[in-house]
């Protein structure tokens, strides 16, 4: 009888370790141990000679030493806080604008805008940024016909990428009109939980439009804000496909490098892996500190339930 | 109609042209003839429509290799990831065990790294095992990613099924595996299947590692060959690389719509109820 009531509790217990243990060891095998080779890549002299004896030589701090002594890592960082700070705010403010008109337009043209919303929000990176080269190429690019036509000055054969200024504001634009349809529609989706006789009161109270808004409705939408506001922050920081395609189709300089691009030019091509490891390590850290709220407001819910 | 309606409805109308023209653009240049496209003025629907850019576009070198090394990487990532994952959603979403939080950590915490931030080691442990330029290489660094988004997402689906039903099961007399062949999976088919698709259009999509670990021309995938189609002569040919775009996010485009609105919500779920 104890030893049936053992076994069964036995196999209660061990029930939940057995389906997860496939993916716990996957990963530690795949992810686990690139990351422990990383750290220590990071502490070793390992070029391309290193790669091919599958040895590195002991090199202490001294990769961490020359990154944090580089001035284009400094420079690169601030442009990267900048951008990532560009974009995300760009992408919280027109969504939630987006978002509203979707409450406020009829149905047929609610229908139409969320559909071409979700088709934007379908369309793969890399298409994206050939046809966002098209569009804003210097020859016979579509936007510097339109803007001369619309008679916002002479845009006849102007090249959007002469400048690095320029350049990350094309990655932003195509940034931007990427992510504004995933967070337009998850915050109309938080719009619908919004209570309508709420709001009918406090207009019979005499409210207006903004003040219903900011002491009805963002209130009820900051969790989702919250959430949504981190997920871009970190996206946008690490975010490699679009410049490193949209600029490198023209130049990809340390004058407009972003952090991923940085560690990608520094350290693949470059093959210097040692210091590349370094700088992925501090790039992994600050990530990490930027997705705490994300990921402990996630591990709650994922607690919970 | 009020007038002020008239004005929202005006407004969203024109977000939407804005919205989509890239997209409108792209179909629009793939099927127009080059002078149409060239020209200073341009043209906006091609009245005469061509099919030669897409002729031209299937018929570079590596573009049906490509594809399909594409479909192997993505079909066989897929299979591995979502069969581990929906066991491991299962003990999440059905039992409680010690370190239960700290796999939900691991789960959603993997998912925030920075793909740039793995290149490096992913690039030299593969190269240790001889792994880079094979496909191999690329499905093992796929799962890194598609695994924990695959537990997150099931999980969701499977804390939408009762669980009285297999508590009913149980009490019947079926055995844990019974209820998971009689109950689960059947109810659990569309959220599988949404939840794939999804996987599907992330493999599909991915640029990077892609574009690290291949170096060989026969052994890229189509994302890779569409970044490189532009470097292929000096006068860029818009319409066959437009016709090329068209064609690498049809696949996409048609998955995505199917199930969009079973899995968006993924990444917020809790923040937004329903």
């Amino acid at each position: 009888m104890t030893s049936r009531r053992h076994r069964r509790l036995w196999g209660r217990t061990a029930v939940p370790y057995a389906l997860i243990a496939p993916v716990v060891v996957t990963i530690a095998l795949i992810l686990g141990y690139p990351l422990y080779f990383l750290v220590r890549l990071s502490l070793q002299q390992y070029g391309l000679f290193e790669l091919i004896r599958h040895k590195g030589v002991g090199v202490g701090l001294a990769n961490y030493r020359s990154v944090l002594h580089d001035q284009i890592f400094w420079h690169t960082l601030l442009r990267t806080i900048v951008f990532t700070a560009a974009n995300v705010a760009l992408t919280m403010v027109v969504g939630l604008l987006i978002a509203l008109l979707l409450v406020q337009v009829s149905r047929p043209v609610r229908v139409l805008l969320s559909s071409g919303l979700v088709l934007v929000w379908s369309m793969p990176v890399v298409v994206a940024v050939q046809v966002w080269y098209w569009m804003t190429n210097f020859e016979n690019g579509v936007v510097n016909y339109v803007l001369t036509h619309l008679h916002l000055g002479s845009f006849e054969q102007h090249d959007w990428y002469a400048s690095t200024f320029s350049q990350l504001s094309m990655v932003t634009l195509l940034i931007v009109w990427g992510a504004l349809p995933f967070v337009a529609i998850t915050l109309y989706a938080g719009l619908a939980q919004v209570p309508r006789d709420l709001l009918e009161a406090a207009s019979v109270d005499g409210a207006g439009a903004w003040m219903k808004f900011r002491d009805i409705t963002l209130p009820i939408l900051r969790p989702i804000l919250l959430i949504l506001t981190s997920l871009s922050i970190i996206w946008d920081f690490g975010v490699f496909t679009q410049p490193y395609l949209l600029i490198g189709q023209s130049k990809v300089t340390p004058g407009n490098f972003l952090m991923s691009i940085y560690l990608f030019e520094e350290g693949y091509f470059k093959s210097d892996y040692g210091r590349g490891a370094a700088i992925s390590l501090l790039m992994l850290a600050i990530v990490g500190v930027l997705s705490i709220v994300y990921v402990r407001r996630m591990v709650r819910i994922g607690v919970e339930t | 109609m009020k007038p002020r309606q008239l004005g929202w409805d005006a407004l969203g109308i024109a977000v939407f042209v804005v919205m989509v023209f890239p997209v409108f653009w792209m179909i629009s240049t793939a099927f127009k003839p080059n002078d149409l496209i060239v020209s200073l003025t341009p043209t906006w629907i091609p009245l005469h429509p061509t099919f030669d850019h897409f002729t031209d576009a299937i018929h570079r070198p590596y573009f049906w290799t490509d594809v399909k090394n594409s479909l192997i990487i993505v079909c066989v990532t897929v299979a591995l990831s979502i069969a581990l994952a929906f066991l491991a959603a299962i003990a999440l979403a059905r039992f409680g065990f010690a370190g239960r939080k700290l796999f939900v950590v691991l789960v959603i915490g993997i998912q925030m790294l920075p793909q740039a931030g793995l290149i490096i080691p992913l690039y030299v442990v593969l190269a240790r095992y001889h792994q880079v330029n094979t496909l191999t290489g690329v499905i093992v660094t796929y799962m890194t990613f598609v695994l924990p988004f695959s537990v997150w997402t099931l999980r969701g689906f499977l804390l939408g099924i009762p669980k009285e039903l297999e508590e009913a099961a149980m009490v019947d007399g079926s055995t844990r595996v019974g209820v998971f062949l009689k109950i689960l999976l059947p109810l659990m088919g569309p959220g599988l299947v949404a939840t794939s698709v999804f996987a599907f259009i992330t493999t599909w999509n991915e640029y990077i590692f892609a574009r690290i670990l291949l170096n060989d021309q026969s052994k890229q995938t189509v994302t890779v060959w569409l970044s490189y189609f532009y470097s292929t002569n000096r006068h860029t040919d818009w319409g066959a690389l437009m016709a090329a775009s068209t064609l690498t996010a049809v696949p996409v485009v048609v998955f995505f719509l199917l199930v969009q609105r079973r899995i968006a919500f993924g990444l917020t779920s809790g923040a937004v109820r329903g």
